[in-house]
């Protein structure tokens, strides 16, 4: 069974005057079929406006299809009785992390999600214990989140999706205000997560060079998803990708670059190491 | 005519500490300039940017605009600030007013302009940032994030300043985004001879715009070199929390492996320049 | 400046009182604030600030923290004291022009003082040493009899501890706002109170759009992390009296015995 399954979902937004007559529709998310497997990391890419936050949020049930569906570990999420288990079985990680943080010390936010479930109280400190400690935040559990950098408080925020148990945890642009240490702080994390304890990841954004250690990337553009494939794959069709207002990393630009000027590379590079591999073999 | 900087300390008390925020900061900044200035959170350059215009006070030392000091109790720093325009981040969020050119006309308006100056700037300052003109007279809180930074970057324009500052000014954009508007300030910087100061996370944008780059560390000027100088630094920058551009790391390698290739290179293009040599010479 | 405000901010320490249940450390402030009410004699006052530096003593809280709590509602403690001085009739002692000053009057506005500074500071305290979902967990549970004529104890409590930890947050945001308007030439200083109120608007409104904006993203962040009311939800730290809780209570009765005896006897003394 697939951890999530979105078919066919469209979602539009329509914007109402004070007599409730429609004054606008704008389709965010336009005819999506994705489908996750569970232990999957997922990327979905995308310019600012291009659907792809819309479309998280379906995951989560905080959105709800105009059209279609979506189902997370089987059950679909526009059923009421299966709104709590959804939103438990996926968690989810936002852009802001100072909007996100209801606790005023660290350990008492990641004990939030496990007390809204009614888990016992012991069993919440294990909880707050093992999540914190996944994402190496476990010394800082007596701060307030205010004392904390960006990257440290957005892992912190995962720590608090991680203690509810979910099978999956989506990243809505959760590094899209963070600066470069903290992004690298936060993937690490997760990519610990995915390896370790096999925890479905779904990474939202518009950083190409975070998107390299994914199993599957989907690039959206104007509310469908307009290319899908292997890192490798997608980030060999450089021109396509800036059409899209998307850019590729530096070593896969200039890998690009050096093979039209004629030099046997292959496409898709996407590191240092295999740049300069490729041209050891050249020299 | 510059920007002179001489020996500033800033010290705060934070919950009873003594803070040094910056320490012994000296370094002139000439006329026309485009200067990038790098360093992780915390370690000074927002702290500092907030000196060049006033909006702090150094706790010793002294910094001159054009030749007067600005942190003489007589200088006028409503005038400097209008001179020196500060740009801070995620400056969409300062926009207030009901539409889009009004907002726009704020800085105008408070430097004493008449009503015909101030919209004629307005106007030259939305197209300088290439707002369309159909959002004009939208409210600014219905445009995308893109557009909004646009117009706040386009508030600060109008009030036509000899130095632009800005933090971070492109977190949060997408690649296309980004580049558009470091694009649009280079234009600034190269039409209207500019100063323009650039406060960024990205190795890549300082390397592809900046001719000097600042590193800051701890309070601390590291560096103060073309980009090139900079980025041969790597072991240091890393130590720091910080990198080089990714071309300059696929130059080393290459150097490592027994190529005779220079590692200096900084943007894309040189690097396919020199490795397109370095092979074909083979 | 606006960094001052303490009310409200939690001071991490490993004190006695850092430990106690906060339902004690409510109650023992309720019960203290009423205290300063019960006299107004020397004696009172003494025993309440002695009482007052124990507490201080005890919490491991450095003095200035207390002291930053009263800053902010110096004006009105000052204009407070002042009308007191004006208004009270007595014996005069001195009179300048229009001005007289009483006897009673310096009395009054000195008790006032004292009063004001202990019930601040005392309140402070209690914040600086509970964390505000603590606060509000013994807030709950205090008010929770409140229940049971339809008040909403849970969703008050909640709102109290998410304005709380917001607090520092749109200070700062409030601070970076002003930074950026001045930025751009506004001027908070100059003109008369209309046009100061007017200049005031490039703060408000983006402060506002920016409260409006976290309140909605947090919203989404709660509910995404199942929380539905207080229904249904247990507690991390859930509130139980230990022996340490049960002889704070009897320190503070002790205090309240002390107090009454030392204040009635007070008032009976010459001054």
């Amino acid at each position: 069974m697939e951890m999530i399954k979105i078919k066919n979902l469209i979602h539009e937004y329509i914007r109402r005057d004070e007599e409730e007559n429609v004054v606008d529709i704008k389709r965010a998310v336009d005819d999506v079929n994705i489908e996750v497997k569970p232990g999957e990391f997922v990327a979905i890419l995308g310019h600012n406006g291009s659907g792809k936050s819309t479309l998280a949020k379906h995951i989560n049930a905080i959105l709800y299809p105009s059209e279609g569906a979506v189902w997370v570990n089987g059950m679909d999420t526009s059923a009421e009785e299966n709104l709590w288990k959804v939103r438990q079985s996926a968690g989810m990680v936002f852009q802001n992390p100072d909007n996100q943080i209801i606790g005023s010390v660290v350990e008492e936010d990641v004990g939030f999600g496990p007390e809204n479930m009614g888990i016992p109280t012991e069993e919440i400190w294990e909880r707050v214990e093992e999540s914190l400690k996944s994402v190496g935040m476990w010394q800082y559990r007596k701060k307030s989140p205010n004392k904390l950098s960006g990257g440290q408080k957005q892992r912190v925020a995962i720590a608090g999706v991680v203690a509810m148990h979910p099978k999956c945890i989506i990243l809505d642009e959760a590094t899209a205000m963070l600066d470069p240490s903290g992004r690298k702080e936060v993937l690490r994390a997760v990519r610990a997560l995915n390896q370790v304890e096999e925890v479905t990841i779904v990474h939202i954004t518009h950083y190409m060079e975070e998107v390299i250690y994914a199993d599957k990337v989907f690039v959206m553009d104007q509310g469908k998803v307009v290319m899908q494939g292997t890192p490798r794959e997608i980030f060999s069709k450089v021109e396509e990708l800036q059409k899209l207002r998307l850019a590729v990393p530096q070593v896969t630009q200039l890998a690009y670059e050096l093979q039209k000027s004629g030099l046997p590379i292959k496409s898709g590079i996407l590191t240092v190491e295999e740049l300069v591999e490729e041209l050891c073999k050249c020299g | 005519m510059a920007i002179i900087v001489d020996k500033l300390n800033y010290v705060y008390s934070d919950a009873g500490h003594q803070v040094q925020a910056l320490q012994d900061i000296s370094v002139v900044i000439p006329d026309g300039q485009f200067l990038g200035i790098i360093g992780h959170t915390g370690s000074g350059k927002s702290t500092f940017i907030q000196h060049l215009n006033g909006l702090l006070k150094a706790s010793s030392g002294n910094i001159y605009y054009n030749g007067e000091d600005i942190c003489h109790k007589d200088y006028d720093r409503k005038q400097l600030r209008s001179k020196v325009g500060l740009v801070f981040q995620y400056p969409e969020h300062q926009l207030f007013e009901a539409d889009v050119f009004q907002d726009v006309c704020f800085g105008p308006k408070n430097l004493g302009l008449d009503r015909k100056q101030t919209e004629l700037r307005a106007f030259t300052a939305l197209r300088q940032v290439g707002v369309p003109e159909d959002l004009f007279y939208v409210s600014p809180f219905e445009l995308s994030g893109g557009q909004k930074r646009r117009v706040a970057i386009a508030g600060v324009l109008a009030m036509e300043p000899e130095v632009l500052i800005l933090d971070e000014p492109t977190a949060g954009l997408d690649p296309k985004g980004r580049d558009d508007l470091l694009d649009q300030l280079a234009k600034l910087h190269k039409e209207r001879n500019m100063t323009i100061i650039l406060v960024s996370h990205s190795m890549e944008d300082v390397a592809n715009y900046a001719e000097r780059i600042l590193v800051m560390d701890k309070g601390k000027i590291l560096f103060d070199q073309t980009p090139k100088e900079v980025f041969s630094h790597v072991k240091e920058l890393e130590e720091i929390g910080l990198g080089a551009p990714q071309v300059t790391y696929v130059m080393q390698e290459l150097k490592n492996k027994g190529f005779s290739v220079g590692t200096k290179m900084t943007t894309i293009e040189e690097a396919k320049v020199e490795i397109l040599k370095v092979l074909k010479g083979r | 400046m606006l960094r001052d405000i303490t009310l409200g901010q939690y001071y991490q320490a490993n004190s006695r009182l850092h430990r106690l249940d906060p339902r004690v450390k409510l109650i023992a402030t309720f019960l203290y604030i009423i205290s300063l009410f019960l006299f107004k004699n020397i004696t009172a006052y003494v025993i309440a600030a002695l009482w007052l530096l124990l507490v201080i003593k005890m919490s491991k809280v450095p003095f200035k923290f207390m002291v930053k709590g009263l800053k902010p509602v110096m004006t009105i403690m000052i204009l407070t004291v002042v009308c007191n001085m004006l208004f009270t009739k007595g014996t005069p002692l001195f009179s300048v022009w229009k001005i007289t000053i009483t006897y009673e009057g310096l009395k009054m506005a000195f008790y006032m003082i004292v009063r004001f500074v202990m019930l601040i500071v005392g309140s402070t305290i209690m914040t600086l040493t509970t964390t505000p979902n603590q606060l509000t967990d013994g807030l709950e549970s205090v008010l929770k009899p409140l229940k049971k004529v339809k008040v909403p104890v849970h969703e008050v409590a909640m709102m109290m501890a998410i304005a709380l930890r917001f607090i520092p947050i749109l200070m700062e945001e409030t601070d970076k706002i002003i930074k950026a308007q001045i930025a751009r030439g506004a001027d908070f200083e100059s003109g008369n109170l209309l046009k100061r109120v007017k200049a005031m608007l490039p703060i408000l409104i983006p402060l506002f759009v920016s409260a409006f904006r976290r309140a909605n993203d947090l919203a989404m962040a709660m509910e995404s992390r199942c929380y539905r009311g207080g229904d249904g939800r247990t507690k991390m730290k859930p509130l139980i009296y230990k022996i340490e809780d049960k002889k704070a209570l009897v320190c503070v009765a002790l205090y309240l015995f002390v107090l009454v005896a030392g204040g009635i006897a007070g008032n009976y003394l010459p001054i």
